[in-house]
């Protein structure tokens, strides 16, 4: 036991003595989601709009009203004709016009329906798609709170499920999961598989192999101070979230606890198993950032949703334990979900956990090549 | 600035010094090579060779003194110095993933050679070492004596006046070793000048002069046979280890 | 006491080891000396369990590498030819981490590394990293020895490290063996033979001799000559050239040279010499040295190997 303590002595020195990669593993995680948060932020804020309201009755000022109140838009120009609706466009005065259509209120309460038109500039895509659905929600909004029950609206309803438990639409909610998926994995997996090749590279590893450690030893050591650090990590990012960006936390922390360990864990195996099979820090560092960053990025539905990917891609996303994490830390975070709601995750992380460690310990070498 | 016909020396440095800091590596080095003489650089470990050597080289310039290398001073045309010089060291030498025409071809090509000069010159130094049907083997299928003896000729590809030296024959086997040797010596005997860097002080034996630099300062400037008469000793080990402790 | 027999490696289509067999006694401070690529590296590994050997046997105080490898792991101090410590750990932390790695204490073992660990002990706070390659040498050389091995393997140490520091390497050796241990030391270095007890002299793999290093050099078994002179390079060439002369080679400031039959044939080659316009040549009769006789050694097995 002494001797496991010793090492995992000794892997600490090494991360705390160098201390540049110390400051990007603990910097890295906050300048990403402050990033996510601030830069690259998916949330509309006071964007300039326009309304063409054709109808000039109660229900259409009531609507008017209820865009420039929702905050997320300003009423920057009222219009008075397709031309000049077309012109601000072009301009940029306005990034969408709401076209309110003549006997709004009259046609509302009738049941043949009134189409609300919603003109964006789409030469910035995102921005509009993201405007054309803000709009839309609140139009639905208010139109399921003023006309008939049980009747379709004309506006097409197609809130996505993710803005259902994201009312407020705020898109940095949806990141902090993504981002902790990545930092953990990335961080875990890549700095253990990392420390165990360099070993290898310097040839201490040749050292450790021909003294009375026992294999097992040697991987717990290299390892156990990643779970510290990993941990820190995942705490700043939750901390950040939900002081700075008002994540909101309905669940319970102790499932959140158990749900960030479990995941680490996983990650440290991959880690370790990445290590047995590279002979290089360089090898290690290459398949950590193809095999983990690309793929947590892009299949784990962190930033492409999975309900829109090609079905080979979607059962490569149903492999990637970042998805599920992301999944687990929604449902505990904003749907305060139990552990019903969160034992097939956990489950699979175990089975991942399981399925690595096997593998690295049926690949580990008790003697060179 | 001397034109290096007029000269018989090949480098030659005055007053040397350089400083980092409060810390003199170099302490006022005079000493002259001879063209066409093969020179011995010695010293332990810090004691300001590789120093000295990069400011040779033309890779660092010197806090004080005089250093003319090839006919140019280092100070003032240090791309002249480096077009002038060849470079060999024992732990890098040739490109393992290239072929033995590619890496003559590379470094041609980089001292600007053009393709013709190229192709002579990769046929006369295959002919040389009996590897004219080797030239499309990968260097890293060669063993290490041939890697060395080719680095060596790759390293004289543009016709330097001087070669650098780093442990160039540290680890071969004692035959291949002797084979190395005969190349400086041909080369030398051709009017290029070897300046030789090492610790292994059997490769010194083999010097027309040699120094031994301690903390910094030239302990020692003569041939191998004086020096080991100087110190009644019979190797250069010997003489090294005197001078040392 | 180490036995290896008829030990072969197979790298691919290379052959590291062919059918190496010696003897190392308790006590001994063995050398296994030989050019870079000659399998030194490769025999220690199997000796201290990390390769198997694909043929042969080796055993360690009746413990055989590969079936018992953690017995073996446990009587063993290696130090590896790459400087293996950790650079950014201090000399101190390097030394407790490899003694409680091993289950024991600086202070158990301390006599043991004491006359090594002192040069070193003023810099204790240094990073390993910091340290200059001898003072590097002596503490991998005070990790390897401070859970009190039976044997200690030392592959290259003297590699890259300068002349005062090698000599007091070889120093301390003397000194360890004096103290019991068995030692096994391998070196690129010819003239580092003369300081082992017994060399086994090694090249592609195949053992060329083993034995005491006054035996190894007597085994040359003919006069060997001294030649000195003026142009060293066109030395060379006219004694080559001189029909008498069975092989010349350059060593430093003479060349070394033998006549066929192991005659004595000074006068006419030096009557030759001059008469080809070298004048001023010395030739002495000397002493051969181990790479002499390693040299002789390599061109008979190379003329059996064909």
């Amino acid at each position: 036991m002494k001797k496991l303590w010793v090492f995992i002595k000794k892997e600490a020195i090494h991360i705390i003595r160098d201390k540049r990669t110390l400051m990007v593993l603990l910097i890295m995680p906050l300048a990403q989601i402050l990033i996510f948060g601030y830069v690259i932020t998916t949330e509309i804020n006071q964007a300039r709009i326009g309304i063409f309201n054709k109808a000039n009755d109660y229900a259409g000022y009531q609507l008017v009203n209820r865009l420039a109140a929702s905050g997320y838009f300003k009423i920057g120009k009222m219009i008075d004709n397709p031309e000049e609706m077309e012109a601000s466009l072009r301009k940029g005065e306005v990034r969408m016009v709401v076209v309110i259509p003549s006997e709004f209120g009259k046609r509302q309460a009738e049941s043949s329906g009134v189409e609300v038109q919603l003109v964006a500039d789409a030469s910035e895509a995102n921005s509009a798609q993201m405007l054309v659905n803000y709009a839309r929600s609140i139009i639905t909004r208010f139109d399921a709170e003023n006309g008939l029950s049980g009747r379709a609206s004309e506006i097409p309803v197609t809130i996505e499920t993710r803005m259902f438990y994201n009312p407020a639409l705020k898109g940095v909610f949806m990141s902090v999961p993504g981002i902790m998926a990545m930092i953990l994995i990335l961080i875990s997996a890549m700095m253990t598989s990392i420390s165990i090749t360099r070993e290898k590279e310097y040839g201490s590893m040749e050292i450790l192999l021909v003294s009375p450690l026992k294999p097992w030893q040697i991987i717990v050591g290299k390892v156990a101070p990643y779970i510290i650090l990993s941990f820190i990590n995942a705490v700043t990012i939750l901390l950040v979230g939900i002081f700075i960006f008002k994540v909101p936390m309905e669940g319970s922390w102790w499932w959140l606890t158990i749900i960030n360990i479990l995941y680490i864990l996983l990650s440290l195996s991959l880690g370790i198993f990445i290590s047995t099979v590279s002979a290089s820090q360089m090898v290690a560092m290459f398949i950590s950032l193809f095999a983990l960053l690309l793929p947590t990025v892009l299949l784990s539905g962190f930033i492409y949703p999975i309900e829109n990917m090609p079905v080979l891609l979607r059962w490569l996303s149903s492999i990637m334990p970042p998805r599920y994490y992301i999944q687990a830390v929604k449902s505990i975070m904003f749907k305060a979900g139990s552990f019903m709601s969160i034992w097939k995750e956990l489950l699979i992380f175990a089975a991942f956990i399981v399925a690595f460690m096997a593998l690295s310990i049926k690949n580990f070498k008790v003697r060179l090549s | 600035m001397k034109d290096i016909n007029t000269s018989a020396f090949a480098i030659e440095v005055v007053d040397l010094v350089k400083k980092f800091g409060n810390f003199t590596a170099n302490d006022h080095l005079t000493f002259n090579v001879r063209r066409g003489e093969i020179f011995g650089f010695l010293g332990a470990n810090g004691a300001g060779k590789t120093t000295a050597i990069k400011i040779l080289c033309g890779l660092m310039a010197p806090t004080s003194g005089q250093v003319v290398v090839a006919g140019y001073n280092v100070m003032t045309h240090p791309e002249l110095v480096k077009q002038n010089i060849g470079y060999m060291s024992q732990k890098f030498s040739l490109y393992e993933d290239l072929t033995i025409f590619e890496n003559i071809r590379l470094y041609g090509a980089i001292y600007g050679l053009t393709a013709n000069e190229i192709r002579q010159r990769s046929d006369t130094i295959l002919r040389k070492l009996g590897l004219l049907k080797d030239r499309s083997r990968l260097i890293k299928t060669l063993s290490l004596g041939w890697k060395q003896k080719l680095a060596f000729s790759v390293a004289m590809v543009h016709h330097p006046k001087i070669v650098f030296l780093d442990e160039p024959t540290s680890g071969v086997d004692p035959v291949t070793r002797r084979q190395f040797w005969e190349l400086i010596y041909e080369a030398a005997a051709d009017g290029i000048t070897i300046f030789v860097t090492t610790h292994y002080l059997d490769e010194a034996e083999y010097c027309d002069r040699v120094t031994v630099m301690v903390d910094g300062h030239i302990k020692a400037l003569d041939t191998p046979a004086k020096l080991k008469k100087q110190f009644n000793v019979d190797t250069m080990n010997e003489v090294f280890l005197n001078l040392t402790r | 006491m180490v036995t290896v027999s008829g030990v072969s490696k197979y790298f691919g289509n290379i052959k590291a080891l062919r059918r190496v067999s010696f003897q190392v006694e308790e006590g001994e401070l063995f050398g296994v000396i030989g050019p870079d690529g000659a399998g030194k590296s490769t025999l220690f590994r199997i000796i201290l369990s990390l390769l198997l050997p694909d043929e042969g046997e080796v055993c360690l105080w009746g413990k055989s590498p590969v079936a018992d490898y953690k017995a073996i792991r446990r009587m063993v101090g290696y130090m590896p030819g790459k400087f293996s410590l950790y650079e950014d750990l201090t000399v101190e932390e390097n030394l407790n981490f490899f003694a409680a790695v091993f289950g024991t204490t600086i202070k158990e073992n301390y006599h043991l590394i004491k006359d090594i660990y002192r040069q070193i002990e003023p810099f204790k706070k240094r990073r390993a990293g910091k340290l200059s390659g001898g003072m590097k040498q002596k503490l991998a050389l005070s990790c390897a020895l401070i859970h009190k091995p039976k044997l200690l393997v030392l592959d290259e140490p003297t590699t890259g490290v300068d002349a005062v520091s090698r000599s007091d390497f070889w120093e301390m050796l003397q000194k360890l063996k004096n103290a019991g241990i068995t030692v096994l030391v391998s070196t690129p270095y010819m003239d580092e033979a003369s300081l082992c007890d017994r060399v086994a002299l090694i090249q592609k793999g195949h053992i060329l001799e083993i034995s005491t290093p006054d035996a190894v050099t007597q085994g040359f078994g003919k006069q060997l000559f001294g030649v000195a002179g003026e142009n060293m390079y066109k030395l060379l060439l006219h004694c080559r050239k001189f029909y008498r002369v069975e092989s010349v080679y350059p060593f430093g400031e003479e060349l070394h040279l033998t006549f066929h039959g192991g005659g004595d044939w000074r006068e006419e080659l030096i009557r030759y010499l001059y008469e080809n316009g070298l004048a001023n040549v010395r030739i002495r009769p000397i002493k051969p040295n181990i790479e002499d006789r390693f040299m002789s050694l390599m061109s008979i097995t190379e003329k059996e190997n064909g």
